[in-house]
């Protein structure tokens, strides 16, 4: 039964990310750390590009909010309460979704992506050009916030905490691409016009989905906030925007899986092209442009992305089999 | 005849220079099958386009059920039930026969925020899609890729993804396009059938179709209605025979 493993490999991942920490050293389990926070923010990109069909540029503007708000929101020399700064920086995140989603969805296509991009360019430069968060130089994070026992200044609770967001992540997009809400949300990626003659307010759906996005975004920044205990406004970036797009493309836009498997080669490419051990120093000083032919390598050869690879792979196995 | 259930007065469209409808007032009583026919650019689509609120008149009001309904945009008067098929096939291939029928059933009814309920399971929505899929003959083809369907069948299943909308009032863009001998039998058929319970606006090319179903013709030249009657009446005026079946004859 191929339904089996389909269900099954989620559940096995998280399975093996909690038993994980036992084998990492401090530098690799940062590593997967950044990965975990990487694949909630690339996880919720994937609910506007590859469930609804919307490509957004701006996505990083709800990332560096989410970020911003946690080391802005949290007390001086004392931690802050976890769960309620997590939910100021989704709550932030969120509320410049509705601002932004409300005005750039009543565009389309190459005007969206415009649109969003001016939008997540807008907050990046409140935050570059006013002292509201440090400016230029960003802000520091004094006190990692806690909750009860679980102090994330510790990076196995910190690691746990990430997993828990990915894991909490995951399963609600799962829900709602089986929902009807995300049965709605592909018919309007297949054919709108249709939806809305069916009696679909689709501007209603797609902004929905542009806020629940922006909210995960938020999520994903506020874990990153915390991790990094900095900010700066190159968060907000258009760079980032693109580099997530990019980790959705790598993965497989339209699966989940995708956008995790992506986070995960786009970490892990960009740190190894990073190592002058590996690649020597000028390559590594140059990592941009050995990570960008790697993608366009894998673009022209993978067009589905790393989760294509199993089907390209398959029919071949198939036909041996037979 | 009692008060129709969808009306238009003096709707009017012009893009730019161009009048494509003009000073149009039409009425479609339930239980009727109303054909507007015409020459290519008489108008027949926009006039369509208009009453389902794809596109805004210029000028004019639309009234259904005694209620204006010229400012609502396209979803409100589908939910309404102002159902419409499309000239070209617009199904979605990708989903199954019966994904497009439930989707479409889904529109008006259940609650979207449920995320965390399956669609697939949807109570509500399910039902009235079968239901919409056996009255226009497709409950066969329900786990079939909407994309692997013959052109008729398409054609079937635009007409049963605009039934499932629980819709009054038909407007129906060519239904018969491109269609076989057998397949439009079948078609006037399940027209036939649905006639009791909707009023339907049928635009179409097929003249001995529209002669066999229409209880009333209008006759569309240039964006303008020149005849609007019983079939008999229609074939008899020497204006439309001039103007249109003239050309045919």
């Amino acid at each position: 039964m191929a339904g089996v493993p389909r269900a099954a490999a989620p559940v096995v991942a998280a399975l093996v990310l909690m038993a994980l920490p036992a084998l990492l050293t401090p530098y690799t389990s940062d590593l997967v750390i950044k990965i975990m926070v990487l694949a909630v923010f690339a996880l919720s990109l994937e609910l506007l590009v590859g469930m609804t069909g919307l490509v957004s540029l701006g996505h990083a503007a709800f990332f560096g909010i989410g970020a911003y708000t946690v080391v802005l929101a949290s007390p001086e020399s004392d931690p802050g309460n976890l769960a309620l700064l997590a939910l100021s920086s989704v709550g932030a995140a969120a509320a410049y979704a509705v601002f932004m989603g409300a005005l750039s969805l009543r565009t389309k296509g190459v005007y969206f992506i415009m649109v969003t991009l001016a939008f997540a360019q807008m907050a990046y430069f409140v935050f570059h050009d006013t002292q509201l968060g440090g400016g230029t130089d960003g802000i520091y994070l004094n006190v990692r916030p806690t909750i009860g026992p679980l102090d994330a200044g510790n990076k196995l609770h910190l690691y746990y905490l990430a997993l828990a967001a990915l894991a909490f992540t995951y399963g609600v997009l799962a829900l709602v691409r089986r929902s009807r809400f995300g049965h709605a949300l592909a018919g309007i990626r297949v054919n709108e016009p249709r939806m809305r003659a069916a009696g679909f307010s689709t501007y209603f759906y797609k902004l929905a989905a542009f806020v629940l996005a922006g909210a995960l975004a938020g999520l994903a920044g506020f874990l990153l906030g915390v991790k990094d205990g900095y900010v700066n406004p190159e968060l907000l970036s258009w760079h980032e925007s693109g580099a997530v797009l990019l980790m959705i493309i790598l993965g497989g836009i339209g699966h989940l899986r995708g956008a995790v498997i992506g986070a995960a080669a786009f970490v892990l490419l960009k740190e190894l092209y990073a190592t002058p051990a590996f690649v020597g120093d000028f390559l590594a000083e140059h990592w941009q442009l050995t990570l960008g032919f790697t993608i366009i390598g894998f673009v022209a050869l993978l067009p589905k992305g790393l989760i294509g690879l199993r089907a390209r792979l398959t029919p071949a196995a198939r036909k041996v089999s037979t | 005849m009692s008060a129709p259930l969808l009306s238009c007065e003096g709707l009017t469209r012009r893009f730019g220079g161009l009048t494509a409808v003009s000073d149009v007032s039409l009425g479609f009583a339930m239980g009727e099958v109303h054909a507007v026919i015409g020459t290519n650019g008489a108008g027949k689509s926009t006039l369509i386009n208009m009453l389902s609120g794809e596109m805004p008149a210029s000028a004019g009001r639309i009234v259904l059920d005694g209620q204006d309904i010229t400012a609502w945009p396209q979803p409100r008067r589908a939910r309404a039930g102002v159902g419409r098929s499309y000239q070209r096939t617009t199904i979605y291939t990708e989903f199954t026969v019966f994904e497009n029928c439930r989707l479409s059933a889904q529109a008006a009814h259940a609650r979207p925020w449920a995320f965390w309920e399956s669609a697939a399971a949807c109570s509500i929505s399910g039902p009235i899609a079968r239901q919409a899929l056996a009255a226009a003959g497709l409950d066969a083809m329900a786990d079939r890729p909407a994309g692997s369907l013959s052109h008729g069948g398409k054609r079937q299943l635009e007409i049963a993804m605009c039934l499932a909308t629980e819709p009054r009032v038909l407007l129906l863009d060519e239904p018969l396009a491109g269609m076989g001998a057998e397949e439009t039998d079948r078609m006037l058929a399940l027209l036939a059938a649905l006639k009791p319970g909707h009023a339907i606006l049928l635009v179409e090319h097929d003249m001995d179709a529209v002669f066999r179903i229409a209880d009333r013709i209008t006759v569309m030249v240039n964006g303008e209605v020149i005849a609007s009657d019983a079939p008999a009446a229609i074939r008899a005026n020497p204006q439309v025979q001039v103007a249109y079946l003239g050309e045919h004859a």
